[in-house]
């Protein structure tokens, strides 16, 4: 039926059915994606800051850590201004201690994000392997996972973080066990629908009537279906963690004054904001809006290609 | 406003057609702009209905039939809208109307009843407000007399202990007792044309059966005019007094239900017929029409139904003018090269 | 009804003592019970004696047995900060904390929903297209950079609002309260703003969602044939409809704007509970964290229960008292 109540055509979505089936699933999703403009921008900006997080060593103007190349006469220079040393300009002005912002920015953009993304890779492999238990095995089992998902899902992540953060004390590794331990229940719970959507269908119970392993059940037909819904998640998540991260630091209860990321610099620049010295906090919350707004454009996307039926 | 004198279609023959209808249509388009294209849902259309009479749209589903109706209400929503063509009830042009004095008509001269009575009644709100809003949308009424007016209307449809009913909720009330509400508003301020889209086709056959006749006789009693429209010709068989058959946005078929029913012209009816049950012999194939109802974007050149036609041949490529069917009958017509004898 | 009240009152409870329990065992049982509850400054012969008092000799299972002994007549230890009750202390912040949610919800209810509707009814237009781009924008703001930014904008650089403090308060009930004076609303505005802004992004966007499915819905369909003027098919068919998913975020969420409202009462040094958990574990003033955790837990079951019943006056398909599965 081409034309249905709402006069919506249903046609082209036929077409681009057939095409899908001609085409190899990963092309089909990157020709998807890359149709609409503004996910295309999201995902290059977010090429560019993980590039920028990564050779921060290179590009930085310099190392913002070297106590040699820091000059606390350089202290609070806003931006654009000339080292007193004479050599170079602070685009992006100084911090109290004389330190480039810009250089600033581009080590911290390296925790952070080093901080996000290998929270939510451990977060991941957690609730995968949790929900996957609980859509096999089903039962008792299946019961408690998901009751204990439950709860902690009806709790704020930032409360369940700042919990742990007092249980178990400071720390970049305690950090990141937090963040892991506010995760996993998503993944958990997302790869179970998807797992028990699966799970019903005949085949699987054939697989089993055929005393098939387990375990080629679980990887060869329950985990390719749960990938998309997966990635999805993933995505929103490593945005939510750099987020929740920067806001642990910021309280002064995330990272250590060593390790200072993008959260830790926004709070350094606090006390200076209500004296009009606004380059301090301003410029890495910039950097910390940019990122997560590429990552949350890119997950958009990723969630219309990935899902047609989902749509928003 | 005076009914003038209506430009009878050019397919309707004056015998059936009353020297005023109620409602002329005359070439009905309707399209849907969409990225795809454009969707030709109604193109041109044109048929009369008199006062108190049955008429019966019969098609596949995406032939057209529903988007006639709601075209017919001022229900069609961007990126839709009705191109060309002249809607008049009672001699008054709708398709120019305002959308004030349109809001005003639908309801009150013209009501309809949808496919899924499940879905049609706001699950949150109460029959009783949901039936007296109808009333009160039209008349100058107080709640009393809207809601005696409403509690009239369920008895008028078979509704038992109406006054507990009124006080309900959709979700209390069995599909069949969904509909007959649904018929019970639409019947509120005694419309002039009832389009039914569908009404039955959700239900249980028993019911089915029930609530035919009941529209049926209430139509009757009150005068009220009937487009029924289905995909089902042995619903309408029973009920209609003359029977459209649409393909593809177009009216391929039409005439008095006995016309098109016993004597079928165009080979896309005589499929529809074939593909009802209880018409063929036991133990017999039902024969089912080949293929399925053509996009509307990318229609084929000429006749719609050619694709799926056994008598087709390159004449068809050519879209077939409307003529008498080879019946003789007044009014029996059709568009097709080859009909059936 | 009373049923099901009773039932859901039962069930409250034992939510609360599971997780009373894994407070208990988070707390007490990971870190060491006596740094928590005896001050760092005390001796040996002193911590002897306190761990006696308290009853940490005593097998886990009796110590959680008196800990919860305590709790049920209101005892959940001294603050070594404030040398108070840990509850009292809470219970004194709890007012500004509920203020300040309040009326960033209400923001974000006043603001979000109009604005959802009118997205979901023109999703094509420059203006739905826009409303639609600056929620977006909401879900990805982190909180506590947008608080900097408004007290830079507003408090720094224009010099129209305060940036801490709760203001002049006057008191209701015995309760302080920001929002019946002038000052108070002056200080209320931008705090309360900085934590709306998720909700409002929130509400635009589950507004905007009901709507377009409503839109699509058969009973709007027939709600227009039956001539009903848009005013009416929106404001009471549509929104009607979209209220029952509406209201129940809006109670979740109402649980979640008092624990992000941690976040908003520190950078505008709102005095609330939220900034007192904050202090409380820089401190390490574990029993305020304790007592903090089980209030927040009691307050999210009560607005949980809130919620349900709110849910079944507005959706007449629920009926609580006939789900006994």
């Amino acid at each position: 039926m081409p034309v249905s109540a709402d006069g919506s055509v249903t046609a082209p979505a036929a077409a681009a059915a057939a095409r899908a089936a001609a085409e190899s699933p990963w092309r089909r999703v990157a020709g998807d994606f890359f149709r609409n403009p503004i996910a295309t921008f999201g995902a290059a900006l977010l090429c560019l800051i993980v590039l920028a997080a990564i050779f921060a060593p290179l590009i930085s103007p310099q190392d913002p850590y070297d106590l040699a190349q820091i000059d606390v006469l350089d202290g609070k220079l806003p931006p654009g201004s000339h080292a007193g040393s004479g050599n170079g300009r602070f685009w992006l002005g100084t911090d109290d201690q004389g330190r480039d912002m810009l250089s600033a920015i581009f080590y911290g953009l390296r925790i952070s994000i080093f901080v996000g993304v290998s929270s939510t890779v451990m977060a991941l492999v957690i609730g995968l392997a949790a929900g996957l238990l609980a859509a096999y095995v089903g039962g008792r089992t299946e019961t408690f996972v998901m009751r204990v998902v439950d709860i902690q899902l009806s709790f704020p992540s930032i409360l369940i973080a700042l919990i742990l953060i007092a249980v178990l004390g400071q720390g970049i590794g305690k950090v990141i066990a937090a963040l892991v331990t506010v995760q996993w229940a998503y993944y958990a719970r997302t790869v179970r629908s998807a797992a028990l959507v699966e799970r019903r269908k005949e085949y699987v119970e054939a697989a089993r009537c055929l005393a098939l392993s387990p375990m080629r059940i679980v990887f060869r037909h329950l985990l390719p279906n749960c990938l998309p819904p997966l990635i999805v998640v993933a995505t929103v998540q490593v945005a939510a963690a750099i987020a929740l991260e920067a806001t642990l630091s910021f309280l002064g209860l995330g990272l250590p004054i060593t390790e200072p990321s993008l959260g830790l610099l926004i709070a350094n620049g606090y006390q200076y904001l209500l004296s009009g010295k606004y380059w301090i906090s301003f410029f890495p919350g910039i950097a910390l809006l940019l990122t997560i707004v590429s990552i949350n454009l890119v997950a958009d996307q990723l969630r219309d290609v990935l899902n047609p039926r989902l749509s928003r | 406003m005076s009914a003038d004198p209506v430009a009878v279609s050019q397919g309707t023959a004056p015998a059936t057609a009353p020297a005023a209808p109620l409602l002329a249509v005359l070439g009905l388009r309707t399209h849907f702009f969409t990225k795809a294209g454009v969707v030709k849902a109604v193109d041109d259309v044109s048929f009369t209905l008199a006062a108190g009479e049955v008429l019966g749209l019969v098609g596949e589903s995406g032939s057209g039939k529903s988007m006639t109706g709601y075209s017919l209400m001022g229900l069609i929503d961007p990126p839709g809208r009705v191109v060309e063509g002249s809607i008049r009830l009672k001699g008054q042009e709708l398709t120019t109307l305002p959308a004030e004095k349109m809001r005003a008509l639908r309801g009150d001269r013209l009501a309809m009843i949808f496919q899924d009575p499940m879905m049609t009644l706001n699950p949150v709100l109460r029959i009783d407000h949901q039936m007296t809003e109808a009333i009160l949308a039209h008349r100058d009424v107080g709640r009393a007399a809207a809601l005696a007016r409403a509690r009239e209307a369920l008895v008028r449809v078979g509704i038992a202990s109406p006054d507990a009913r009124l006080k309900a909720y959709p979700h209390q009330f069995s599909g069949g007792m969904r509909q007959r509400v649904a018929i019970a508003i639409a019947l509120l301020n005694e419309p002039d044309v009832i389009i039914a889209d569908e009404p039955t086709t959700a239900l249980d056959v028993t019911i089915q059966g029930q609530i035919l006749y009941e529209v049926q006789k209430l139509a009757r009693e009150t005068g009220t005019a009937l487009i029924w429209i289905t995909h089902d010709l042995s619903v309408i068989a029973g009920l209609a007094d003359r029977i459209f058959v649409m393909y593809a946005g177009k009216i391929v078929e039409e005439g008095t239900t006995e016309d098109v029913i016993d004597h079928p012209a165009h080979p896309y009816t005589r499929g529809l017929l074939d593909s009802v049950p209880s018409r063929n012999p036991y133990g017999q194939r039902l024969k089912q029409i080949p293929g399925m109802t053509p996009s509307l974007i990318a229609l084929p050149r000429g006749c719609a139904f050619r694709e799926r036609c056994a008598r087709a041949d390159a004449m068809c490529e050519a879209m077939p003018e409307t003529t008498a069917a080879p019946s003789g009958r007044a009014g029996h017509v059709m568009r097709c090269f080859h009909p059936l004898a | 009804m009373l049923v099901y009240l009773i039932r859901r009152c039962l069930q409250s409870v034992v939510v609360l003592l599971v997780m009373s329990l894994i407070v208990f065992v988070g707390v007490y049982a990971v870190g060491n019970p006596i740094d928590i509850l005896i001050s760092p400054q005390a001796d040996q012969a002193e911590r002897e004696q306190a761990i006696h008092a308290l009853g940490l000799d005593q097998p886990m299972w009796m110590q959680y047995f008196v800990f919860l002994r305590d709790a049920l007549h209101g005892d959940l230890g001294h603050s070594f900060v404030h040398s108070t009750s840990a509850l009292r202390l809470i219970f004194e912040r709890m007012p500004a904390t509920l203020e300040l949610a309040t009326v960033a919800m209400l923001f974000a209810i006043i603001l979000g929903i109009p604005l959802g509707l009118w997205a979901g009814l023109k999703p094509e237009s420059a203006s739905g297209r826009t409303i639609m781009a600056g929620s977006i924008l909401g879900f990805s703001l982190p909180t506590f950079w947008v608080g900097l930014m408004l007290i830079m904008v507003f408090s720094v650089m224009l010099g129209w609002l305060p940036s801490n403090g709760r203001g002049e308060t006057v008191s209701l009930f015995g309760i302080p309260v920001s929002f019946l004076t002038l000052d108070g609303w002056r200080h209320l505005v931008l705090p309360a703003t900085n934590l709306a802004l998720f909700n409002l992004a929130l509400m635009i966007r589950l507004t905007r969602a009901g709507t377009r499915e409503a839109l699509l819905q058969d009973y709007v369909k027939f709600a227009r044939a039956k001539g009903l003027s848009n005013v009416r098919v929106i404001g009471v068919h549509v929104l009607r409809n979209i209220l029952i998913p509406i209201v129940t975020v809006i109670g979740l969420q109402f649980g979640a704007l008092i624990a992000f409202a941690i976040v908003t009462e520190s950078v505008f040094a709102w005095p609330g509970m939220g900034k007192l958990l904050v202090d409380s574990i820089n401190f390490l003033d574990r029993p305020v964290i304790v007592a903090y955790l089980l209030v927040i837990v009691t307050l999210f079951i009560v607005i949980n229960l809130i919620v349900d019943l709110l849910y079944s006056a507005l959706d007449p398909r629920v009926r609580l008292g006939e789900s006994r599965s």
